[in-house]
């Protein structure tokens, strides 16, 4: 059974989004639409509820309420069709680590109904690509943690899905290696796949398409890069950031 | 239907990739047949009884070599005083204390009659009254012997006599390790299941594993057979592993069908990792998982009859053992071992299992969220 959408619409459409948890509002009405092949950046500081609405996205949380689409799909009925098409990068790393690197391959691609002749291909392929080839039948625990963060970015990739999410996809690694992750992600929208990523780099958020930044569960801005820096009059996202803050108080 | 393929590879690669697991299935069947089966007897055996002989006469001396005959007393004489006499039972020294007291025999020939004092350690009560059960079979057949002696052989045998002759079934030697090691297998194919798969499914959810599967299309119940199956086979060879163990080391019979006791084995498996399934899907920790299957393994067991007669317990407790999954295996495994019961003996338990198994697996599939 095969549900890749025909859609062409926005690929992921939000319309007043609200996720409580008891009585504290984790997500406060959000809104916004992120196009094919965009890369979409979603910021703020820890707790602005950025993991909270990715979850929501991904369907591994329900909303309370708002409208919710992911590559046509609804949020609320139409969960398991959502994750068909999407692929997902938790801010943990999330892959067996007392199984090799091609056991995670095999059993995603599994998971994921991918014939077995196309399976063996494109995990050659991509680890050749990411110069895993010698890695190939090690485990994962003992890989480091930037190989670990490719190799969890390539398997979200794996069943080209229409859209990833990478919830602080390079959290905790060196600036060169964030820098070669970033390079992935632009080759991957380039071949038209939408990137919707979580960060608290600010400098990440430069290499977005648009960004949209989050606090106390609001959206407080959304917009390209440069546009940002030229409303807020600043010459980095770092001082657009600051200066939201700012306003805040 | 190939994704619980690849979930079973994936589940087999680990659970053999963890070092732990060989002893576990290889040792723990072992230490269980071998020291539990022949720990936990009911039978009663080398009592500890000490005989005050205050009376030192020849009756008394006979009667005292009567219980020494006997192997079921581990006897010591010993002259005590009233309040000695309780001392040795305060300290457990003796489990029964004999005494005769001084013109014993005297009174025995002068009025016909006399008598002993018993006293037996009632802590453990069946144990106490077999005792004195035994001590008065012992006394009563002496009584018969000194009468005939006293009054003269009776001119005749009488008559008429009803002699009792029991035929014992299907445990003829009366052998209790017979009737321990099956329920023991049990306790063996109870732990692996129950424990080995809910650990490890909640183990995922420790890992935060189980985050990346449940961003994918993966069907509940998929996940939670593959869950099950792998430990479904240890468990299953364990079980074959233990009855060949007790076969070999105390002799076993084996008067079923060995397929029997598979199909009841794997219903009530499938019944008890869906319970256990269940407690992980509400759980977040291994800890929690632990406490809870612990708190239900120990109610299950101690009803079960592993080591105590059901018939023995109140009714309320009976009727509470219908939902008691490790009752049923019990009596169940008893039956096809030792009297050699077929599946269609046992069709009612082989109904109850299998719907009662299907119930909580539904329930544990239905509580396993793929939403956080």
């Amino acid at each position: 059974m095969k549900q890749t959408s025909e859609y062409t619409g926005p690929i992921i459409r939000v319309k007043d989004l609200v996720k409580k948890f008891g009585s504290f509002t984790a997500v406060d009405h959000i809104s916004f639409e992120v196009n094919k092949g965009e890369i979409f950046g979603f910021l703020g500081a820890n707790g602005a509820g950025k993991t909270t609405a990715i979850r929501m996205l991904c369907g591994l949380l329900e909303p309370t309420s708002g409208a919710l689409q992911v590559a046509g799909f609804d949020g609320y009925h139409q969960r398991e069709a959502i994750k068909r098409n999407i692929g997902y990068m938790s801010q943990k790393f999330s892959l067996y680590e007392d199984l090799t690197v091609y056991e995670n391959f095999r059993l995603y691609a599994g998971i994921y109904g991918i014939p077995r002749q196309e399976r063996i291909r494109k995990t050659d392929e991509l680890l050749k690509k990411l110069n895993l080839e010698e890695s190939r039948n090690k485990l994962v625990a003992g890989l480091p943690l930037g190989w670990k963060q490719k190799l969890a970015f390539s398997l979200a990739l794996f069943h080209q899905p229409a859209v990833v999410f990478l919830d602080e996809p390079s959290g905790g690694v060196d600036p060169l290696t964030r820098r070669t992750f970033w390079d992935l992600i632009y080759e991957v929208a380039h071949q038209g796949i939408t990137i919707f990523v979580t960060t608290h780099y600010m400098d990440e958020a430069e290499y977005c398409n648009r960004v949209a930044i989050m606090s106390e569960g609001k959206i407080v801005a959304l917009d390209t890069p440069i546009a940002l820096k030229e409303q807020y009059k600043t010459d980095s996202m770092d001082g657009v950031f600051l200066k939201i803050a700012r306003n805040k108080e | 239907m190939r994704t619980i393929l690849y979930l079973l590879q994936k589940e087999f690669i680990q659970v053999f990739r963890n070092k732990a697991m060989l002893p576990i299935i290889f040792i723990m069947p072992l230490v269980q047949m071998l020291v539990l089966v022949f720990a936990a007897t009911m039978e009663l055996k080398k009592v500890d009884i000490t005989v005050v002989d205050l009376d030192l006469s020849e009756t008394s001396t006979r009667l005292t070599s009567k219980f020494e005959a006997s192997s079921f007393f581990h006897l010591t004489r010993a002259q005590l005083s009233p309040a000695e006499t309780d001392q040795l039972l305060m300290k457990g020294t003796a489990d029964v204390v004999v005494t005769f007291p001084s013109g014993f025999e005297q009174d025995l020939k002068r009025n016909d009659q006399a008598s002993i004092q018993i006293l037996v350690d009632a802590i453990n009560g069946s144990a106490a009254e077999l005792s004195n059960a035994y001590l008065q079979t012992v006394i009563g057949s002496y009584n018969m012997k000194i009468r005939a002696e006293m009054m003269g052989v009776p001119k005749f045998t009488p008559p008429q006599q009803v002699s009792v002759i029991p035929s014992y079934w299907y445990n003829p030697e009366l052998n209790f390790k017979f009737y321990m090691a099956p329920g023991v297998l049990v306790i063996l194919v109870t732990i692996i299941g129950l424990f080995l798969s809910s650990l490890n499914l909640v183990r995922e959810k420790e890992m935060g594993t189980i985050e990346q599967l449940n961003v994918t299309p993966i069907k509940k119940y998929h996940f939670i057979i593959g869950k099950m199956m792998p430990f479904l086979i240890i468990a299953l060879l364990d079980l074959t592993f233990g009855l060949l163990v007790a076969k070999l080391v105390f002799g076993l019979p084996f008067r079923g069908n060995i397929l029997t006791l598979y199909v009841f084995t794997s219903l009530y498996l499938f019944l008890v990792m869906s319970l256990g399934l269940f407690v992980s899907a509400i759980s977040d920790t291994q800890q929690q998982v632990l406490f809870v299957s612990f708190f239900f393994m120990i109610v299950f067991i101690i009803m079960s009859g592993l080591f105590t007669p059901v018939e023995s317990m109140p009714l309320w407790a009976q009727n509470l053992d219908m939902i008691n999954p490790v009752y049923y295996l019990i009596r169940i495994i008893r039956n096809v071992v030792l009297k050699g019961s077929g599946l269609f003996d046992m069709t009612r338990e082989l109904l109850y299992l299998s719907l009662y198994g299907l119930t909580m697996f539904s329930l544990a599939v239905w509580r396993y969220r793929k939403t956080v």
